[in-house]
């Protein structure tokens, strides 16, 4: 992306002229010019489509339903307040994207399968002109069918139809003729009559084979974009763009509940009760270690201790509550002289005075915790013998437990904690858990309701 | 060679031949080891030809031709004691023989032709851009008969009878008409497997170019069996109507098949065997009611076979009007299915680097050689009557004497398969690669002049 003034972006090749895609094919790196604060800022949008997406995905949404996700999700990030931009939007930000997700094997696969099913559900809503645009740009070596070769065929094609269930073939649609080898998936299930090497593909049917051409393309297109990433792109960007890409992949993107001004104080005569009732599993995890052993490791102290700043607790409550349970393994004194001045550097009080944020659900997932560490996520982190233990005790009836043991096991983990959620507080969680402070937060809201109701 | 020599094997080693000189052919006890085999390769074995097939071409002076192309292709030797060579290479007509002829396989596998000569793979990385891969490779099938052992009762295994060796016949022509027909391709050469099966090699240029993708959607387009290992030939025709591929195939073929041979061969309507047709039918009534009418066991007043009397009378209860659900109607040519439709080994088909046994080979079990089928005339294939290794031998023995060695092979039951084999697959398949090879440097050379005309 060079610094030129915006172009529109290189439209299709045209079959027909007048119609152009409004669905890039991201075949090549536009030639535009991005500000800095685009080039972030675009990313971040496209990227709560994708998360959008994949978690739209990992709920097992019909689709139906995912058509309608993608078309809220679309409508909701990707805007901008000039409409010619509009289009100059979706691919830039695919493009940094890719820089963001060629970096490693995990998130090519995750970027490549989200990417599809976003162009394959944004293909649905086309028109069939639209179809043959992509195809002449895709090269598809594709004829319409005429007239003459149609009534010729009909029978077959009929038969075909019937046999698979779909809208029989009428003299006014339309049926393209394809070399069988474009499209393999609709050979291998005989949605298709061939003949001498060449397919007929009805019009409904153009998506099956048009996506596994972007796919592969985008997958190739990848791995070449990650050879370049390092051999050359990093260190030159060094200073500029790669800090921004490393930081794009295990970006939260939510509130990051660093000032807890929403909920007030927290108070120290609460803590139990709380921890016991609105403390999502990892944090209850912690704090029922810490009250046990009277001890938490570095990776422990750190996750809790930033989730209570989150939380709304004070800094002097802080060490009491710290102080009171430490010095009851290690004594006082040793608090006041090792561990004291954690907490404090976690408020921002010592050092650099960089008020640190409550972490993620991300960042925890993917933290590794060692031998005698209690950190990091139990949907991830713990046996299942541990984890069916850990949520019985929140109260998990044994119903949903198997749901979530299921969650966890596919590795939907923040999915896992969800149900969790939806659980012990028998209500919904439709937007899923990304943040531990956010489960807090949804859970104080609930609780508060019903104590109203009741009172 | 001398008549002593002929007889000796050709290698000075005696063989046991208590006969005299002027023997019959059965001379040569039935079996399968290296003498007869050196004598096979040194004689019989039609190494040019196999090169000239496996060079589609690259082998001419052309100068478009690809002269590393033979040479990149992998062939596997199994030797005597199971010793298994692979990546095997030969770069000259030459080389591949005389690797033949020093080796002495037990058997030759055909594998694809790769990115760079099998023997130096080893230099190259398997990732990044120097890597060895398979660049193109024949479409290839095969068919066994002993996937069919539920679908008849007179052999089983590796056991094969004028009575089941249909079931080949007929997959043949299911699979070679759908090829042409459907798929387009012309070069097809189907090859007896030496015992109980066929091969088939598609070597059209497109045919080898395939990926594994798309030949893995071959693969599926002709698969029909959903069953497993305990209902092996469960067959499900669904929706209210069949492809029309598979609409010729149960028309043209496999009908007739049933009714006019199988029934009867396979006596699958007799007492004994009527219930696993009984099974396929999901309507208790109707089952009960051919049951009622079977176990009666009056001799049909006709005369004719009691199988084929049983089948009209199950295929008028299942099409009879009455019928209302789809299903029951379908029962018919699901049977028909079940019993005869092609049952392919996908694994083979799927892989470029899938490797399958060359033509003209001598099957190690019986001794017979892997002569090609003519699809046209497939019915009349007997498996019974293919050359063996031993009654070569006596042929040559007779022939040999005042021939020159390189017509030997046209006095002996080798000569019409090795013609046919020329004739009616070689020699179409090389023109047809002249004509590409010229086409698409012809077209190089326009494209280059055009870029130079401005």
């Amino acid at each position: 992306m060079e610094v030129v003034r915006s172009q529109k972006k290189p439209s299709s090749a045209a079959a027909s002229a007048d119609v152009v895609s409004n669905i890039p094919l991201y075949r090549s790196p536009p030639t535009l010019e991005v500000r800095l604060e685009d080039f972030e800022r675009f990313a971040v949008d496209r990227l709560l489509v994708l998360r959008g997406i994949s978690d739209g995905l990992a709920r097992g949404k019909k689709p139906d339903e995912m058509e309608k996700l993608v078309n809220d999700l679309w409508k909701a990030n990707m805007r901008h307040p000039q409409a010619s931009e509009v289009i100059n939007k979706d691919i830039i930000s695919h493009f940094v994207l890719r820089l963001v997700y060629c970096r490693t094997e995990e998130l090519r696969k995750w970027f490549l399968s989200i990417e599809t099913t976003l162009f394959r559900y944004r293909f649905r809503l086309e028109s069939s002109d639209v179809h043959r645009a992509l195809m002449t740009e895709l090269g598809i070596p594709y004829k319409v069918v005429t007239n003459a070769e149609f009534e010729g065929l009909k029978d077959k094609l009929t038969q075909v139809a019937r046999s698979v269930s779909q809208p029989l073939p009428t003299s006014d649609g339309t049926y393209y003729k394809v070399p069988f080898e474009e499209v393999p998936e609709l050979v291998a299930s005989r949605r298709v009559f061939i003949q001498k090497g060449y397919a007929y593909v009805a019009l409904n049917q153009v998506v099956s084979f048009i996506i596994p051409h972007f796919r592969s393309h985008l997958s190739k297109a990848l791995v070449l974009t990650n050879r370049k990433w390092t051999s050359m792109i990093r260190e030159q960007e060094k200073d500029r763009l790669t800090p921004i890409v490393e930081a794009l992949s295990t970006s939260y993107l939510g509130p990051d509940y660093s000032q807890a001004k929403e909920l007030g104080e927290m108070s120290l005569k609460d803590i139990d009760q709380v921890a016991r009732t609105a403390f999502p599993l990892c944090m209850r995890h912690l704090f029922d270690t810490l009250r046990e052993d009277h001890h938490l490791k570095h990776g422990g102290r750190m996750q809790l201790g930033l989730f209570l700043k989150g939380v709304g607790l004070k800094l002097d409550d802080a060490l009491a509550f710290w102080k009171a349970e430490f010095s009851q393994k290690v004594g006082a004194e040793r608090f006041d002289k090792e561990y004291a001045y954690g907490i404090r550097h976690n408020y921002g009080k010592e050092g650099k005075r960089t008020d640190y944020t409550p972490y993620s659900c991300q960042k925890i997932i993917l933290s590794t915790p060692g031998v005698g560490d209690h950190h990091g996520c139990p949907y991830r982190h713990f046996s299942e013998e541990n984890l069916r233990a850990a949520l019985g005790k929140m109260g998990v009836s044994s119903r949903a437990l198997d749901d979530v043991i299921e969650k966890a096991k596919t590795k939907h983990y923040q999915l896992a904690c969800t149900l969790t959620y939806e659980a012990v507080h028998g209500s919904s969680c439709d937007a899923g858990i990304n943040h531990p402070n956010q489960y807090f937060s949804d859970s104080q809201k609930i609780l508060e309701a019903k104590k109203l109701s009741t009172a | 060679m001398t008549k002593e020599e002929a007889q000796n094997g050709g290698d000075g080693m005696l063989i046991d031949d208590p006969e005299p000189q002027n023997a019959q052919v059965d001379a040569f006890p039935d079996g399968f080891n290296s003498n007869y085999l050196k004598v096979y390769y040194g004689r019989l074995f039609p190494h040019a030809d196999m090169f000239k097939w496996m060079s589609y071409g690259n082998d001419g002076k052309h100068p478009a031709c690809d002269q590393s192309y033979f040479g990149r292709r992998e062939f596997s030797f199994t030797l005597d004691n199971d010793i298994y060579l692979r990546f095997q290479s030969f770069k000259s007509a030459s080389e591949l023989e005389n690797g033949i002829k020093d080796k002495c396989p037990f058997k030759i596998d055909i594998g694809p032709v790769y990115s760079v000569d099998p023997s130096k793979r080893l230099a190259y990385a398997q990732s990044g851009d120097n890597i060895f891969t398979p660049v193109e490779r024949e479409l290839v099938f095969d068919i066994d008969i002993s996937d069919y052992d539920d679908a008849r009762y007179c052999c089983s295994g590796a056991d094969v009878c004028l009575d089941c060796w249909p079931l080949m016949t007929i997959a043949v022509k299911v699979i070679d008409t759908a090829l042409r027909d459907d798929f387009g391709f012309n070069h097809i050469l189907w090859v007896y497997s030496g015992r109980r099966g066929v091969h088939c090699w598609v070597c059209d240029g497109k045919a080898r170019r395939l990926n594994n993708e798309q030949r893995a959607a071959i693969a599926d387009y002709f698969r029909l069996y959903k069953g497993n290992s305990n209902s092996k030939s469960k067959v499900s025709l669904l929706g209210p109507a069949l492809h029309p591929f598979l609409v010729r195939s149960y028309v043209d073929v496999l009908r007739d098949f049933f009714e006019e041979k199988l029934l009867c061969s396979q006596q699958l309507l007799s007492d004994e065997r009527y219930e696993k047709i009984l099974d396929m039918i999901p309507d208790e009534s109707i089952t009960s009611e051919l049951r009622g009418k079977w176990q009666d066991s009056r001799r049909p007043a006709s005369g004719k076979d009691v199988n084929v009397v049983r089948w009209e009378q199950l295929k008028h209860l299942l099409q009879s009007g009455k019928q209302k659900a789809p299903g029951i109607r379908r029962c018919v040519e699901e049977i028909v299915f079940s019993f005869t439709y092609p049952r392919l080994d996908m694994e083979v088909s799927k892989h470029m680097n899938h490797l399958l046994k060359a033509p003209f080979c001598v099957h190690p079990k019986t001794g017979r050689v892997c002569v090609p089928i003519n699809p046209a005339i497939c019915d009349e294939f007997d498996p019974t009557n293919v050359p063996t290794l031993s009654k070569l031998m006596g042929e040559i023995n007779t022939a040999g004497l005042q021939a020159e060695s390189h017509t030997v092979w046209d006095r002996t039951s080798m000569g019409k398969s090795i013609r046919f084999f020329r004739e009616s697959f070689l020699q179409p398949l090389l023109k047809s690669c002249k004509e590409e090879i010229e086409g698409s440097h012809s077209v190089k050379v326009q494209q280059s002049k055009n870029s130079l005309n401005w």
